[in-house]
């Protein structure tokens, strides 16, 4: 087994993690109790992923670990040694939007933005199983992202267009 | 929030170990009860948490009369695989109707078996009376707002409901549960290893401190019957269940040979309904029996008034989901 560390009384436990992170390999201490989210956010310094309900009912906090959409609000970091992660960050490449990203915008799917990170790595996600056969799917599938601003009927556009259905 | 050492686990027999010698450690998985109860509401307070998610517990295999499921399996994995879409789609369809595909992704068929209930004053610590936290204290919410609460094996105790739809589905189905303990493994069939409340609402199950889940066999329906879990909720997606209904029959000429009734959303435990079963078998596939089968499973309800109307849902519930399979129209 490996140990977070030696169990001293009145010491906080740390655990060493090694992860991939937006294809770069990144190595540190966290506090056991540390979620991935604050990790990424207050660590790392990347507040692209965001902290909606921070009890995972909202899906703000959407990431990729290992090419799945989970939420990184009730994923310790500890949890993600040796993972693969994928953060809004980590989408474009060389300055070069994903497809979800300009699609979103040219759907104008969103309003204030806050929760749009997590739309569009869950929509990734989604595109990634092959679920956006039609609208119906995509709104289903898409349910554990929710929009306050009441988005939806853009983002379901945005998504059936990069599945190949048209919309644009 | 309360520290704790982090220890990811390698071997299962040791995980076992490890927890069966601690009395504040537990383990986790997929995180999504543990992780929220713990660090974002405070109910929980391990002082060790052992991380079983990567442990050889991650299978899915099948042979003519059953399908044995690993307990890291993740929801999505399980509903994905082609024996249970094929074989066993009450399954595929209490899976896909849980949480979100995130929360999916995350949660383990061992751990979505040991869900703690969604009850708001279970969840609130500064609420005192709550016997499943703290025995002896009563129950705050049999007389403060009620809606997502239990009326089958409820009391003045407890009216905490258990809110897996894969729980449901399973005792329908028979399914065992493989636990590891410290001395061993052992089987459990599922329609025993949940307890209700009664006067020990902090005992959900027959585990012991430190067992371990390793794996759930669940028997194949025969081929020719129909199944389908229906589930009635607040809104269309990514919510819990108000009522739902596991159901499964095989018919021949119109007469009803086997049934078998799960009731979710109204259980302090997965409802398996038996009676309604065995009202069922050798009966006309008719509106009439199906709604004497539904007076027979929702018997001796306990309600408040902010789960009254749960008796009525439940039973349409039923009614429709025996309906919709024997009339072939899903």
């Amino acid at each position: 087994m490996m140990n977070a560390g030696p169990d001293r009384r009145g010491t906080i436990p740390e655990v060493a993690v090694t992860m991939r992170l937006n294809g770069r390999s990144e190595r540190l201490r966290a506090d056991t109790r540390a979620t991935l989210l604050d990790v990424l956010r207050d660590r790392l310094g990347l507040t692209g992923t965001k902290k909606g309900c921070d009890q995972g009912a909202c899906g703000a906090c959407t990431v990729l670990v290992d090419g799945k959409r989970v939420l990184s609000c009730l994923t310790l970091a500890a949890q993600c040694n040796g993972s693969d992660v994928v953060t809004i960050e980590g989408l474009s490449s060389n300055g070069v939007r994903h497809p979800v990203q300009d699609a979103f915008i040219r759907h104008d799917a969103f309003q204030c933005g806050y929760c749009t990170p997590g739309q569009i790595m869950s929509a990734v996600g989604l595109l990634g199983e092959g679920r956006a056969g039609s609208d119906d799917d995509i709104r289903e599938f898409m349910s554990g992202n929710i929009c306050r601003c009441g988005a939806y009927s853009n983002i379901v556009a945005a998504i059936r267009e990069v599945a190949g259905r048209g919309g644009a | 929030m309360h520290p704790f050492e982090y220890i990811q686990a390698t071997e299962p027999a040791q995980a076992v170990a490890t927890v069966t010698a601690d009395p504040d450690a537990d383990f986790l998985a997929g995180g999504t009860t543990q992780v929220d109860l713990m660090l974002k509401d405070g109910i929980l307070a391990p002082d060790r948490l052992v991380d079983i998610t990567r442990l050889p517990l991650k299978w899915i295999t099948a042979d003519a009369d059953a399908i044995r499921v690993g307990a890291t399996t993740t929801m999505e994995e399980l509903a994905a695989d082609p024996v249970v879409t094929g074989r066993l789609p009450l399954v595929r369809e209490a899976l896909l109707r849980s949480a979100s595909v995130q929360l999916r992704n995350m949660a383990t068929i061992g751990g979505n078996l040991l869900q703690r209930t969604r009850c708001r004053y279970f969840r609130d610590p500064a609420v005192a009376a709550c016997n499943k936290r703290q025995p002896g204290t009563g129950c705050a919410a049999v007389s403060g707002p009620a809606r997502m609460h239990a009326i089958l094996g409820a009391s003045q105790n407890c009216i905490a409901l258990n809110a897996s739809d894969l729980a449901v589905s399973l005792v329908t189905l028979d399914a065992v549960v493989q636990i590891l303990g410290p001395s061993g493994l052992r089987r459990v069939p599922l329609t025993e290893f949940y307890l209700e409340p009664g006067n020990t609402a902090d005992v959900e199950n027959v585990l012991v401190h430190g067992e371990l889940i390793t794996e759930i066999e669940i028997p194949l329906l025969p081929p020719a019957a129909r199944s389908a879990y229906l589930k009635v909720r607040d809104r269309t997606s990514y919510e819990f269940a108000l009522a739902s209904a596991a159901v499964a029959v095989v018919l021949e000429a119109g007469v009803i040979r086997e049934a078998r009734i799960g009731l979710g959303g109204v259980g302090t435990i997965p409802w398996r309904a038996f009676d309604a079963e065995n009202s069922l078998r050798g009966a006309l596939a008719s509106q009439e029996n199906f709604r004497a089968a539904a007076e027979t499973a929702i018997r001796d309800p306990f309600t408040v008034p902010g789960t009254a109307f749960k008796v009525e849902l439940a039973k349409r519930t039923l009614v429709r989901a025996l309906s919709t399979v024997t009339s072939g129209a899903r």
